[in-house]
């Protein structure tokens, strides 16, 4: 199997590419053809990934597996080096498998104005973007992965979005872009700092890390720290950075929104997992009650928008914000129990709210309006599957105990309790205060929402319609993430036991 | 004195070329031969070029004329342009003008100016080539001479080349009374010996000046887009490809190789002028409503990039310097095929819509996806996003800019980082367009639109050059010579 071991990242990281230049050339009236090739290598790079889980040593803690080093552009220092630890491989599956099921709703679902072959190329490119992104270990490489997903996410909502879609995919492309740039000086910084002779200079993450506190201290590495976080920030993102999310979602397409949520925000997140605080331990905890206090906002402020939304699809948006503050907070405390949290908490809102959008498409394909007043309630009397599903995708995104919400903001809030020596307890426990009435709300405007769409009388404008109930293809589609939600929340160690020997081997000692 | 004709084969070629088709196009009927024979003396001088890779450097006519890797590689830039201009041309040609033979005279001997430029090594070839560069270029830009913004173009372009030569013949003749010869290196020697010598300084700003004409950097970019506008479109794609690169491969030679002792002086001002280059261009290009005008400000802005090294060029480490020079190199590879496929993108759109509107292009992808795809990545590899290559090109400028780690530069390149988000603005915009963009109400219905062999194999020479690029750039740039030509300050 050593194949497997030294191509398993390449493959599922180039695959979906293959595929989508695959669907480009086939030819546009074979639509069945088009879908079949999507489905086909989204579903052998799914493979891939399950058969790295199966092959992935568990106890190997901060070890990178199924590593990859070529040369890919010397003349720039700039390596092909790939791999996956225990923090990597569970998004790199999570988006693997919501990229399959993304294909595998848009086999019947696709918005106006169609062009399913386009609209697959466009979603398999975005697919090697993403993965690419968890996988890279070198700068240069994370860079190139990371703005992958500018184009295609950009046509995907500029093409196949709402009615604002021209305003919501160029703020979305502009405001990505001034992250990365300013991200991409960031590690130009790094790089010239790395060595003061020209030839020992890297990109290389790993190699990065080991030279950490050691040469990237003091002013550099504070304002260093601030350039690559702002990139980061940006996509993840931090109040007040957060602006473009709410349009960027509201207006995408289903799977767009799906994809945004619940890949494209923990790229952000990741980010500052795998390079901002290994790299700048020492940066990292000058900024770290910063990011702190910016998480906690997050956390209130997203909680207090969502009570005031009407949409469906903008108060999931909001509600992303919350829960990425929470993954913030978690990111801050900078102990190992943070940072697991902040792991699980990525997968788990992945996981929920990308249910959340595919079911917030779905109830918009049958009313044709996400306004909640106009929605007006009695939908478990309507479609009482679909108001089933929505009900648990609420309550688990909730944190309700038992389903996977639950543990990433528990343990970043206990986290909080007891962050980092170093680390202000007072302010951080406020923070987890803060966080507790954050929950608090949370659960206040997800109940509401359920009362508002699924509880009362049916109106009398949808009385005589027939809306068909779930659909067989999006049974199929969310069952995965419906068993993943009541998995991870029943056996939160299915995600820990991966992460946590990882997590431990990173962070015990930098911050202790 | 012998002369190596082996060194200067690719040139005669390409003149012998020009003169042939010349007479050739007197005596035959099907004016499209004129073509053909222009595209076949482009291989030929690619193939003499060729035989001279590995060869190491030759010199001849005492010096003044070097074959080394940085001349060859800017050779093999020129060629590839002068092979897309040709590609691109032969339908549009065909369909405009009578004067078929005569175009491609003025294009080639264009060349072949462009060819002598990164080999001229005396202030005295610097000139002539630069010369030969520029007085064809007057009159292609004149081509269509009916229209009256064609006139006016070319006559402002004429005035302006005009001024600016006259502005570097001041500074040469300067320098040359300073330091008593014409050739690089010896005026660099003289030059370091001088001193802080402020006649010379400014007899080197007169001659950094009139190239910064050629490359169209603000403040002295203003010809460009009236001149880019009135040319066919084929030769607002050399203009703004070659021409500028050749207006660069000069600059380079004069301020790196013949005047670096004098870099405390010109690096500073190249960073002014390429932060002011990069604001006007960028900003301006945000209102047109014209392809070729926004193509247009769009060069001067990425000409603005290319300036950002200049500034690292007062470096004490060799190292640096070394890397801004290559820096410049990469970025125009990677920008010269970029630019000259969205070139041929809008020949293609101009022979049935001609007025070159931004909105012709609305709904373009949807009638022809393929030329939807090559375009958006011509547009997002200007960008800067990948996986288009222009990320890359950004990538070295920004590298070499940090690696010469002085408070200027750090400044520069934030502001070039804001000024590539600027960018994207006006690109993505006309990405938008070309798939969202509905034709006005009203407007007729277009058929989808069928590039001539030629025009096809262009676009896709250069859509092919982006993308694989921008995944593998080592396939090029690894020919980015580590130059032996950076002399020290």
């Amino acid at each position: 199997m050593d194949w497997f071991d030294d191509s398993a990242v390449t493959l599922a990281v180039f695959l979906p590419l293959l595929g989508a230049v695959a669907v480009a050339v086939l030819p546009r009236e074979r639509e069945g053809l088009v879908r079949g090739a999507a489905l086909t290598f989204a579903g052998l790079a799914l493979l891939v990934g399950v058969g790295m889980l199966a092959r992935f040593d568990y106890e190997a803690g901060a070890a990178m597996q199924f590593e990859v080093a070529r040369s890919w552009i010397p003349s720039i220092g700039a390596g092909y080096h790939v791999g996956v630890d225990g923090i990597a491989l569970p998004l790199l599956v999570l988006s693997l498998l919501l990229s399959v099921l993304c294909v595998v709703y848009s086999l019947r679902f696709l918005p106006e104005p169609g062009n399913p072959k386009a609209f697959l190329a466009l979603l398999l490119l975005l697919e090697t973007g993403m993965n690419g992104t968890f996988v890279a270990l070198d700068l240069v490489l994370f860079f190139v992965f990371w703005e992958t997903v500018l184009i295609p996410m950009y046509f995907l909502i500029a093409v196949w979005g709402g009615p604002r879609r021209d305003y919501a995919s160029i703020k979305f492309i502009l405001y990505t872009l001034i992250g990365s740039v300013v991200m991409l000086l960031g590690f130009l910084a790094l790089w010239l700092r790395s060595s003061p002779e020209a030839a020992g200079r890297t990109f290389d993450i790993l190699a990065l890390q080991q030279l950490g506190a050691a040469r990237f201290g003091g002013t550099f590495g504070t304002i260093v720290f601030a350039a690559i976080a702002l990139g980061f920030a940006v996509k993840v993102p931090v109040w007040p950075l957060h602006t473009w999310l709410p349009d960027a979602h509201t207006e995408a397409p289903t799977v767009g929104s799906v994809l945004l949520a619940g890949i494209l925000l923990k790229m952000g997140t990741y980010g500052f997992v795998r390079i901002a605080l290994p790299v700048l331990p020492e940066a990292a905890h000058e900024w770290a009650p910063v990011i702190g206090v910016l998480g906690a906002i997050a956390i209130i402020y997203g909680a207090l928008c969502c009570l005031a939304q009407r949409d469906v699809k903008r108060l999931i948006a909001y509600s992303s914000v919350g829960h990425m503050g929470f993954v913030m907070l978690g990111i801050a405390t900078l102990t190992p129990t943070g940072i697991n949290a902040a792991v699980f908490g990525m997968v788990a809102h992945g996981v929920i709210t990308g249910m959340l959008f595919f079911l917030a498409g779905s109830m918009h394909e049958r009313y044709h309006t996400r306004d909640i007043v106009e929605l007006g309630g009695g939908m478990a009397t309507l479609m009482p599957r679909l108001a089933g599903v929505f009900t648990l995708a609420c309550i688990a995104s909730l944190g309700l105990p038992g389903l996977a919400g639950f543990w990433g903001e528990i343990l970043a809030l206990l986290a909080a309790w007891n962050p980092a020596p170093g680390l202000s307890v007072p302010l951080f426990r406020t923070l987890a205060l803060v966080g507790l009435v954050g929950t608090l709300l949370t659960a206040g405007y997800f109940l509401w929402l359920i009362q508002r769409v699924n509880l009362g009388r049916v109106p009398d404008r949808w009385g005589g319609r027939t809306l068909g109930d779930l659909a067989p293809l999006e049974a199929a589609a969310w069952s995965p993430l419906i068993i993943l939600t009541v998995a991870l929340g029943f056996a939160p160690g299915l995600i820990l036991w991966l992460t946590s020997p990882s997590v431990t081997g990173w962070f015990t000692d930098l911050f202790a | 004195m012998a002369i190596d004709f082996h060194a200067i084969l690719p040139e005669l070629v390409l003149a012998g070329t020009a003169l042939l088709v010349l007479v050739v196009d007197l005596f035959v009927e099907r004016k499209v031969v004129a073509s053909w024979l222009s595209i076949a003396g482009t291989v030929a001088a690619g193939v003499a070029l060729a035989s001279l890779v590995g060869a190491g450097t030759r010199s001849t006519f005492g010096g003044s004329f070097v074959v080394d890797n940085y001349a060859l590689l800017f050779k093999g830039l020129f060629l590839g342009s002068l092979l897309l201009v040709l590609l691109m041309s032969q339908r549009y040609v065909d369909a405009g003008t009578a004067y078929q033979g005569e175009f491609y005279f003025l294009v080639l001997s264009s060349f072949v100016g462009m060819l002598l430029m990164p080999s001229s090594r005396d202030l005295l070839m610097l000139f002539l080539s630069l010369e030969i560069v520029s007085a064809t270029g007057f009159i292609a830009a004149g081509f269509r001479k009916g229209d009256a913004r064609g006139n006016e173009g070319a006559l402002k372009f004429l005035l302006i080349g005009v001024l600016s030569t006259a502005v570097m013949l001041f500074g040469m003749s300067l320098v040359y009374g300073f330091t008593g010869s014409l050739q690089l290196g010896p005026i660099a020697e003289r030059l370091a010996e001088l001193g802080n010598e402020p006649a010379a300084v400014m007899a080197v700003f007169l001659v950094i000046t009139g190239f910064a004409f050629k490359v169209s950097a603000a403040p002295f970019h203003f010809w460009a887009p009236d001149t880019y506008e009135g040319s066919p479109v084929p030769v607002a794609a050399y203009l703004s490809v070659a021409s500028k690169a050749a207006g660069f491969a000069g600059l380079l030679q004069v301020t790196f190789v013949a005047f670096p002792s004098y870099a405390r002086y010109w690096a500073p001002a190249f960073a002014v002028l390429a932060a002011i280059t990069m604001l006007l261009g960028n900003v301006i290009a945000l209102a047109q409503t014209n392809i070729v005008r926004l193509l247009a400000y769009s060069s001067v802005a990425q000409a603005g990039y290319m300036l950002v090294p200049f500034a690292a060029g007062s470096s004490a480490d060799p190292a640096v310097r070394e890397e801004a020079f290559q820096a410049v190199l990469v970025y125009l590879l990677i920008y010269a095929f970029t630019n000259l496929g969205a070139f041929a993108v809008v020949t293609l759109v101009s022979q049935r819509q001609p007025s070159n509107l931004i909105a012709d292009y609305a709904g373009l992808a949807r009638r022809s996806p393929a030329l939807g795809v090559a375009m958006t990545a011509f547009l997002f590899s200007l960008a800067g996003i990948p996986p288009a290559a222009g990320w890359y090109a950004k990538f070295v400028i920004f590298k070499s800019a940090i690696n010469g780690d002085t408070l200027t530069l750090q400044l520069l390149v934030v502001f070039m980082a804001v000024m590539t988000v600027v960018a994207l603005f006006y690109y993505a915009g006309v990405a938008r367009s070309l798939w969202l963009g509905t034709p006005p109400e009203g407007a007729p219905e277009l058929p989808t639109p069928r590039p001539s062999p030629t025009l096809g194999a262009a676009i896709i020479l250069s859509a092919a050059g982006v993308l694989i690029l921008g995944v593998l750039p080592n396939l090029l740039v690894q020919y980015a010579p580590g130059s032996t030509l950076v002399a020290g300050p």
